[in-house]
């Protein structure tokens, strides 16, 4: 059999969507094409292992199924277009390639600001390079380090760099507290007294207008007029999806790739989408599609829409029920975590302790209409432990509509 | 099937336990403890349980 799926984008997403692809009975080639030069890797330790040198890039790379041994590495390769019409992708060293099966991969990269003011000393935390430069900024001795965007990134960021020995640590948010997005306010509230009690400052409320210094960064400039002095600058203010190249096939590219309930693109049986780049609705909710940058999704997704894909393209009947995965996440700063089940976003407006306390080990519910939407841990194992016990009754209730 | 977990690089997510509950469990102060030689019957989830740990410490041998 000479058919061929290709993968686009050679990070997590793609990875387990070769695997799954296997696992779903597709003996046909499998192709992935990826811009880094680096096989698959973990980027969670990114923002927190990486940075405080604590683990060498062979710790973060993905041992891949033997399974997928004999699949095709492009790295190195970008996917510049693609023809949906006549099956084909094209390469940035001008090859074209013609596929059965497309899988869309390509994930995410930083938002940068937009604003006046040298660029150098600024960093984004995405890739290992981007860490691996960012360390070598921070380990500098009595660095100012500037966080732009209270977000899971930023706090993670903060912490390693206080834990770093930085001279100062500041977080910039125009929003009055950290991940308050996605926490609620009585949770980011309590998120807030920890850091600044481990030695982080905040500047809420205000955005950054400009940087100053002439060929490296000395200072941020606020919408308040503060000038915060710096000699790093990270910018973690949220990430833009990597679907140019899907560019001119009448797809939704507005926000991510739309894709289906069942994770196909533009209405085509041959093409899905995978990992952080994927807008798709979940059934267990509203029939709203939504992006979710979350670590579990690329190996959800890639589940799903392998089934999807190889079902479709041999031919065999898949009665597949809509994908409904549940929603997971955390975050790892100072000598905390943060454990997230459900989607407590669609329960913000009736918040309650479920146990500890919000100086200690905790866990927060979220409600809606009364019944559980999700639940956050935030703290050490005592409070792991209780949350994934809230984890199983999120799993047992009927879909939940906004 | 044999099942190593580095417990150096282990922090306890519980990834492991949903997806393959009959071989991975966390302990009343919420450490990890599993089953070194589960039943072949296990092998997908024991697959998807090295998946999903954050830390990539679960590896299968045979
Ligand atoms: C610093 C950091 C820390 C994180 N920490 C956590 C955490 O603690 N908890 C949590 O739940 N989640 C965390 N996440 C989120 C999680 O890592 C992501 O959800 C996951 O990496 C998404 O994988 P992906 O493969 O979909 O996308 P990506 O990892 O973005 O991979 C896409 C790949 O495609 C490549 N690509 C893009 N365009 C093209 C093209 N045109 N041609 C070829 N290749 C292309 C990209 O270079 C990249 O390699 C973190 C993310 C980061 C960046």
């Amino acid at each position: 059999m000479n058919a061929r799926i290709v993968v686009a984008g050679a990070s997590m997403a793609g990875l387990r969507a070769a695997e799954q692809l296997r696992a779903a009975g597709w003996t046909g080639a499998i192709t992935l094409v990826g811009d880094e030069p680096h096989m698959p890797y973990n980027r969670p330790p990114l923002s927190k292992e990486v940075l405080a040198g604590k683990a060498p890039f062979e710790s973060l790379a993905f041992r891949p199924r033997a399974s997928v041994a004999d699949a095709e590495w492009r790295l190195g390769t970008r996917v510049v277009a693609a023809r949906l019409a006549e099956n084909i992708v094209e390469f940035d060293d001008g090859e074209a390639l013609s596929y059965d099966g497309l899988v869309v991969a390509t994930g995410m990269r930083p938002r940068r600001l937009r604003c006046p003011g040298p660029l150098a000393g600024r960093h984004t935390v995405r890739t290992i390079d981007d860490a691996q430069g960012l360390r070598q900024a921070l380990t500098r001795p009595g660095a100012r380090v500037v966080v732009v965007g209270g977000g899971f990134i930023g706090c993670e960021v903060a912490a390693t760099a206080v834990a770093l020995g930085a001279r100062e640590v500041t977080v910039v948010d125009p929003l009055p507290l950290p991940m308050v997005g996605p926490l609620g306010e009585l949770l980011a509230r309590a998120l807030l007294k920890r850091h600044e009690e481990r030695g982080v400052r905040f500047a809420l409320g205000t955005g950054v207008t400009g940087f100053t210094g002439d060929d490296h960064v000395t200072g941020v400039a606020l919408g308040d007029g503060t000038v915060l002095p710096a000699d790093v600058v990270v910018e973690s203010v949220g990430s833009v999806a990597n679907t140019e190249w899907l560019d001119g096939n009448g797809l939704d590219l507005s926000d991510g790739v739309l894709a289906d309930e069942h994770l196909r693109v533009g209405g085509r049986p041959d093409v899905v989408a995978v990992g952080d780049v994927a807008r798709f609705p979940n059934a267990r909710y509203d029939g709203v599609p939504r992006r979710v940058e979350h670590w579990c999704i690329p190996t959800d997704t890639a589940k799903h829409a392998a089934k999807t894909l190889v079902a479709a393209l041999t031919g065999t009947g898949h009665d597949l029920s809509p994908f409904a995965p549940l929603p997971t996440f955390w975050s790892d700063q100072h000598d905390f975590r943060l454990q997230s089940f459900g989607a407590p976003v669609l329960g913000k407006e009736d918040v309650r302790v479920l146990e500890g306390d919000l100086d200690g080990d905790v866990v927060v519910g979220y409600h809606a209409g009364g019944r559980l939407a999700g639940v956050v841990a935030l703290g050490g194992q005592a409070a792991a432990a209780p949350a994934s016990r809230y984890r199983a009754e999120l799993l047992k209730q009927p879909a939940l509509t906004a | 099937m044999k099942v190593v977990v580095d417990m150096n690089k282990c922090q306890d997510h519980g990834q492991c336990v949903f997806a393959a509950p009959d071989v991975f469990s966390m302990d009343d102060s919420g450490h990890l403890a599993y089953v070194s030689d589960p039943d072949d019957a296990l092998r997908d989830e024991v697959e998807e349980a090295a998946d999903v740990c954050p830390l990539q410490a679960i590896r299968l041998e045979g």
